[in-house]
C-alpha cells in the first residue's frame, strides 16, 4: 500500500482545521502559570478529550501508530505537516506529553499485542489520559533507585510505595509505574513497569503546591494496590531496558512524532514574540538594551527548534544515537531559564509587584520565581550533561557503589548526620 | 558535517577536503604567517579550479553550483576550510563573483575570476568607530558621463592581492555599488595588522577615484537589496566556516581530556571536566544547526532569511567565542602557545566573529525583524 503523498496529506489536514476547528484557545495554564482554578482546568481536560476524538475521527490521531492499533500508519514527515499547519488552531494539548509519549510510546515498544490493541486505540480517541509513576520521593535523578515494592501474589501484584511529580494525575486514567520486584540482585536488574489504573483502589493522589500557586503535580501513595500480571509491561525484573526508552521518549517529548501540537508552540511564555511584547508593555521598545535582550531570546528559540530538527534528524537518518537526546534536553533547560530571566530583566520594577492591567507584564516575576523547571523538570540538566559526556562523547563513566551488589544493601540516605556534626567531626 | 550532502555536493566537498588536507597542513599555515598575501598563486589557481569562484555565478557565464543552491554548496566549502584554518579569499570573491552575475555586465571581470586569473573583494565595512553593517561614509558623486568616489572602507580582506573592489558607496540617488580596479588612480590600499595566520585585511582609501558609468553594479541608487543580500550569503558562509573552526577545535580538546593524565586519572574521568565537555557539545551541536538553518533560508530565499542568518552569526559568533576559549581552559597553557594547533582554529573563528557585524549588532537585527513580523501589533500594544 503506498502511503498517502504528504501535499495531499496537507490539503486534507488543512480542509479539517478550516472545517472543524476553531482557533487556538487561551489556557488555564501556561507552562507552570495558574490563569485559572481547578474547574477551568477540569473543562479544558474535557474539551481536550474531544478535540482528541475529533482528530481521531478525522483520521489525524496516532499519524506514525500503526494502523492495526488505531493510528495512520505514516511517516514522521505527515506528522510535521501536521503540526506546521496546527499554528494558530485549537488542538488536544493534554494528550500529547506524557499521554502519547512517553506513555503510549512505550507500550507501541514493550506493550503485548492484547495490551496494545486495549489501550493505544483508546488512547488515541481520547479516552486514555496516562501519566508517568516514575519518580519517588526519596529518588531524585536516581530512577533506577526505585523502592516502590511490587510483590506477587497468585496471578497478581500487590504494590506499595509513592511516586511524585507525576502531571495532572487528579484528572489522569493510567500510570505506567515502574517497581522493584526483586530487592537481591543490583538495582538495574530487580526492577518491573507496569500499568495501573489511577482509580484503583489503594491509590491516594495528593496534589503538590508549588511556590507560585501551581497544583499541576500530583504525589501518589500506593497502599496495596493490586494488578493482574497481565499488566505487566516487557519481562519481570526486565524493567530497567524499558525504563531507558522511556527516558529516552520522555527527553523527546515535543521532538517526538507521537505528539501532535502547533510546530511553534513554546511551553512557557518565552518565545521571542512573547519577550517582545514584554518589553513593547514596558514602554521599552526603542531601548537598545532591550532590543538586544529581545533580540537574545529569540536567537535562543531559533536556534533551539534548528537543534531539536537537526537531533531528530540525526536520529532518524542512524548518524546520531538516541543518547543524543540529551543535547536537545539540555539546551533547552539552560535556553528557557535564560529566556526567562531576560523577561524578568526586561519587566523592571513590574516583575516584582503588578496588576492586571500590565499585560505582559503580569506574571513574569513568578516564572522567575520558577525558572529552574525547566532544567529539573523531565530528568535534570545535570543527568543530560552525564549522557552527553558519557554516552554521546564517550567519556568514563562515574564512579557509583550501587552497581554491584543487591539492591537491599545499598545505602539510601535517611541517616545522614548533619553538616554541623561532620564539620565537628573532621 | 553541516549538512548532509547530495550526491554531487559531497564530490564538491571531497575534493576541496582533500586539497587543503595535502596543500596547507598547519606546517604549512605557520610557514604562510609572513606571506604578504597568505597564499600563494599556484595554489588559488588550484582552489578555483575545483570550483571556488563559480558557486554563486550564473552557468550561461560558466559557472554553476553543485545542487541547485550555490549558498549551501559554498557554506559546504567553507565548512571544510574552517576545519583546517586554511587560506584564501573563498567567501569574499564568490560572492562579488556572485553579485556580478546577479546584476549582469563586467562579464570580463566573471570570466577572469572564473579562470583564478584575477581576484576580487568585497568592501562592506566602514570605519569601525561608526556603528551598523552598511551605509557608507564612501560617497559616489555624479560627474560628466561617469562618476567621482570618495571615502573610506576598513578592514578590507585580501584587497592587496585583488585586482577588483566591490564598494558599496552613498550616491545622491541612493545606495550604490561601483566595481573599482585596485590600480585605479587614487586608490589607497595599506595593510593592517591582523589576527589570522593567513588571512589579509587592509584599509582603502578612495580619494576622488573617477569611474565610469560602466563601474556600476546593479543600478544607480539600488543597492539596498543587493548589499542585503550579499551580506545575508556572507553570514552563511561565515558562520559555516566558524563551525568548522569550532569542530576542530572541540575534537582536539575531547581527545586531549583522554590523554592528559592529572592526579593518576585522565582529565576525562573529571565529572567538572565531563560536563564542561557536555556543555560544549551542546553548543557545537547548536552552531551547526542554527547554521544550517541559516544557510538553507538564504539559500532558498525564505521569508525568514534575515532573522535566520542574524540569529545564526549571533549564536556561532557569542557561543562559538566561549567554547573555543574553553578549549584553551582546558588545555591549560599549551593552550595560548605559538606551538600547539589550537590558536588557528581560535584566530579563524575570532575574525569571523567581528567581521560581518558583532553578535551584539546581530541580536538586535533579529529583534528589528520579529518587530517586522509583528507589524502593526506594535501600535495595539502601545495603545492598551
Amino acid at each position: 500500500m503506498s502511503l498517502e503523498p504528504l501535499e495531499d496529506f496537507r490539503e486534507r489536514v488543512r480542509a479539517f482545521l478550516r472545517a472543524e476547528v476553531g482557533p487556538a484557545r487561551a489556557r488555564s495554564t501556561a507552562g507552570l502559570r495558574n490563569l485559572g482554578d481547578d474547574e477551568d482546568d477540569l473543562r479544558e481536560v474535557q474539551r481536550d478529550r474531544e478535540l482528541q476524538r475529533l482528530f481521531h475521527d478525522a483520521g489525524l490521531a496516532g499519524i506514525v501508530v500503526p494502523t492495526e492499533y488505531g493510528g495512520q500508519g505514516l511517516t514522521p514527515e505527515h506528522q510535521q505537516v501536521l503540526n506546521e499547519e496546527l499554528v494558530g488552531y485549537d488542538s488536544p494539548v493534554r494528550n500529547q506529553v506524557p499521554t502519547m509519549t512517553p506513555c503510549m510510546a512505550v507500550l507501541l515498544d514493550f506493550g503485548t499485542e492484547e495490551q496494545k490493541r486495549t489501550h493505544v486505540p483508546a488512547i488515541l480517541r481520547g479516552e486514555e489520559l496516562w501519566m508517568q509513576l516514575l519518580s519517588e520521593p526519596g529518588g531524585g535523578s536516581d530512577v533506577a533507585g526505585a523502592s516502590t515494592t511490587a510483590i506477587r501474589d497468585g496471578d497478581e501484584w500487590v504494590l506499595n510505595g509513592s511516586k511524585v511529580w507525576t502531571t495532572g494525575a487528579w484528572w489522569s486514567d493510567w500510570g505506567l509505574c515502574l517497581a522493584r520486584t526483586n530487592w537481591d540482585v543490583p538495582k538495574h536488574r530487580g526492577l518491573t513497569v507496569f500499568m495501573v489504573p489511577i482509580d484503583a483502589e489503594g491509590i491516594e493522589v495528593q496534589r503538590i503546591e508549588m511556590l507560585n500557586g501551581n497544583r499541576e503535580f500530583c504525589q501518589e501513595y500506593l497502599t496495596d494496590v493490586r494488578v493482574p500480571d497481565s499488566h505487566r509491561i516487557g519481562e519481570l525484573d526486565d524493567g530497567w531496558t524499558v525504563g531507558l526508552r522511556w527516558m529516552f521518549h520522555e527527553r523527546m517529548a515535543a521532538n517526538s512524532p507521537y505528539v501532535t501540537r502547533p510546530a511553534e508552540m513554546e511551553l512557557a511564555a518565552v518565545d521571542g514574540q512573547s519577550i517582545r511584547r514584554v518589553a513593547l508593555d514596558a514602554g521599552r521598545a526603542d531601548d537598545p538594551v532591550a532590543q538586544e535582550l529581545v533580540g537574545e531570546a529569540e536567537v535562543l528559540a531559533l536556534v533551539g527548534s534548528a537543534l531539536g530538527r537537526r537531533v531528530a534528524e540525526g536520529m532518524a537518518a542512524g548518524t546520531m544515537t538516541e543518547q543524543a537526546s540529551a543535547i536537545a534536553r539540555l539546551y533547552h533547560g539552560l535556553s528557557v531559564a535564560r529566556r526567562t530571566t531576560i523577561a524578568f530583566e526586561l519587566a523592571r520594577s513590574a516583575g516584582i509587584a503588578w496588576s492586571d492591567a500590565d499585560g505582559a507584564l503580569a506574571g513574569v516575576g513568578d516564572d522567575f520565581l520558577m525558572r529552574q523547571v525547566s532544567c529539573i523538570g523531565g530528568g535534570t540538566t545535570e543527568m543530560a550533561a552525564n549522557v552527553v559526556s558519557e554516552r554521546v562523547l564517550g567519556m568514563p563513566r562515574e564512579p557509583s557503589r550501587d552497581r554491584d551488589r543487591p539492591f537491599r544493601d545499598v545505602p539510601r540516605g535517611g541517616s545522614r548526620t548533619s553538616w554541623a556534626e561532620r564539620r565537628g567531626s573532621a | 558535517m553541516l549538512f548532509s550532502p547530495t550526491p554531487d555536493q559531497e564530490f564538491l566537498r571531497g575534493t576541496t577536503a582533500r586539497f587543503l588536507d595535502d596543500k596547507v597542513p598547519p606546517r604549512v599555515l605557520r610557514d604562510l604567517r609572513g606571506h604578504p598575501q597568505g597564499f600563494t598563486e599556484d595554489y588559488w589557481r588550484q582552489a578555483v579550479a575545483l570550483g571556488w569562484a563559480h558557486l554563486l555565478v550564473a552557468e550561461d557565464l560558466g559557472g554553476g553550483s553543485a545542487s541547485g543552491d550555490g549558498v549551501a554548496d559554498l557554506a559546504l566549502l567553507a565548512y571544510e576550510l574552517g576545519r583546517r584554518a586554511a587560506p584564501g579569499p573563498l567567501l569574499v570573491n564568490a560572492i562579488v563573483a556572485g553579485a556580478l552575475s546577479d546584476a549582469g555586465g563586467h562579464e570580463h571581470v566573471v570570466k577572469a575570476l572564473l579562470a583564478g586569473d584575477e581576484l576580487a573583494t568585497w568592501a562592506l565595512l566602514d570605519d569601525p568607530r561608526r556603528e551598523g553593517l552598511a551605509g557608507a561614509p564612501a560617497t559616489l558623486r555624479p560627474d560628466g558621463s561617469g562618476f567621482v568616489l570618495d571615502g573610506s572602507k576598513r578592514p578590507v580582506e585580501s584587497a592587496a592581492a585583488a585586482a577588483h573592489l566591490l564598494v558599496g558607496a552613498v550616491s545622491p540617488d541612493g545606495p550604490t555599488q561601483v566595481l573599482v580596479p585596485t590600480d585605479a588612480p587614487g586608490v589607497h590600499v595599506a595593510p593592517l595588522r591582523g589576527l589570522d595566520l593567513t588571512r589579509r585585511f587592509d584599509a582603502v582609501t578612495f580619494d576622488g577615484v573617477r569611474l565610469d558609468a560602466a563601474a556600476v553594479v546593479g543600478t544607480v541608487g539600488g543597492a539596498a537589496a543587493d548589499l542585503e543580500r550579499q551580506l545575508l550569503r556572507a553570514l552563511v558562509v561565515s558562520c559555516a566556516e566558524s563551525a568548522g573552526a569550532m569542530r576542530t577545535a572541540f575534537d582536539m580538546t575531547l581527545e586531549w581530556t583522554f590523554d592528559r593524565y592529572s592526579f593518576g586519572r585522565p582529565l576525562a574521568s573529571y565529572q567538572a571536566i565531563k560536563h564542561r565537555m557536555a556543555s560544549m557539545a551542546v553548543w557545537l551541536e547548536a552552531s551547526h544547526a542554527i547554521a544550517a538553518d541559516a544557510a538553507r533560508a538564504v539559500g532558498a530565499g525564505a521569508a525568514d532569511a534575515a532573522k535566520l542568518a542574524s540569529a545564526a552569526a549571533a549564536y556561532v559568533g557569542g557561543q562559538g567565542s566561549e567554547l573555543l576559549q574553553e578549549c584553551v581552559q582546558l588545555h591549560g597553557g599549551i593552550g595560548v602557545t605559538f606551538e600547539h594547533d589550537l590558536h588557528l582554529h581560535l584566530r579563524r573563528h575570532t575574525v569571523n566573529r567581528g567581521l560581518y557585524g558583532t553578535p551584539a549588532e546581530h541580536r538586535r537585527r533579529v529583534a528589528a525583524e520579529l518587530e517586522r513580523e509583528a507589524g502593526p501589533e506594535r501600535e495595539a500594544g502601545a495603545a492598551a
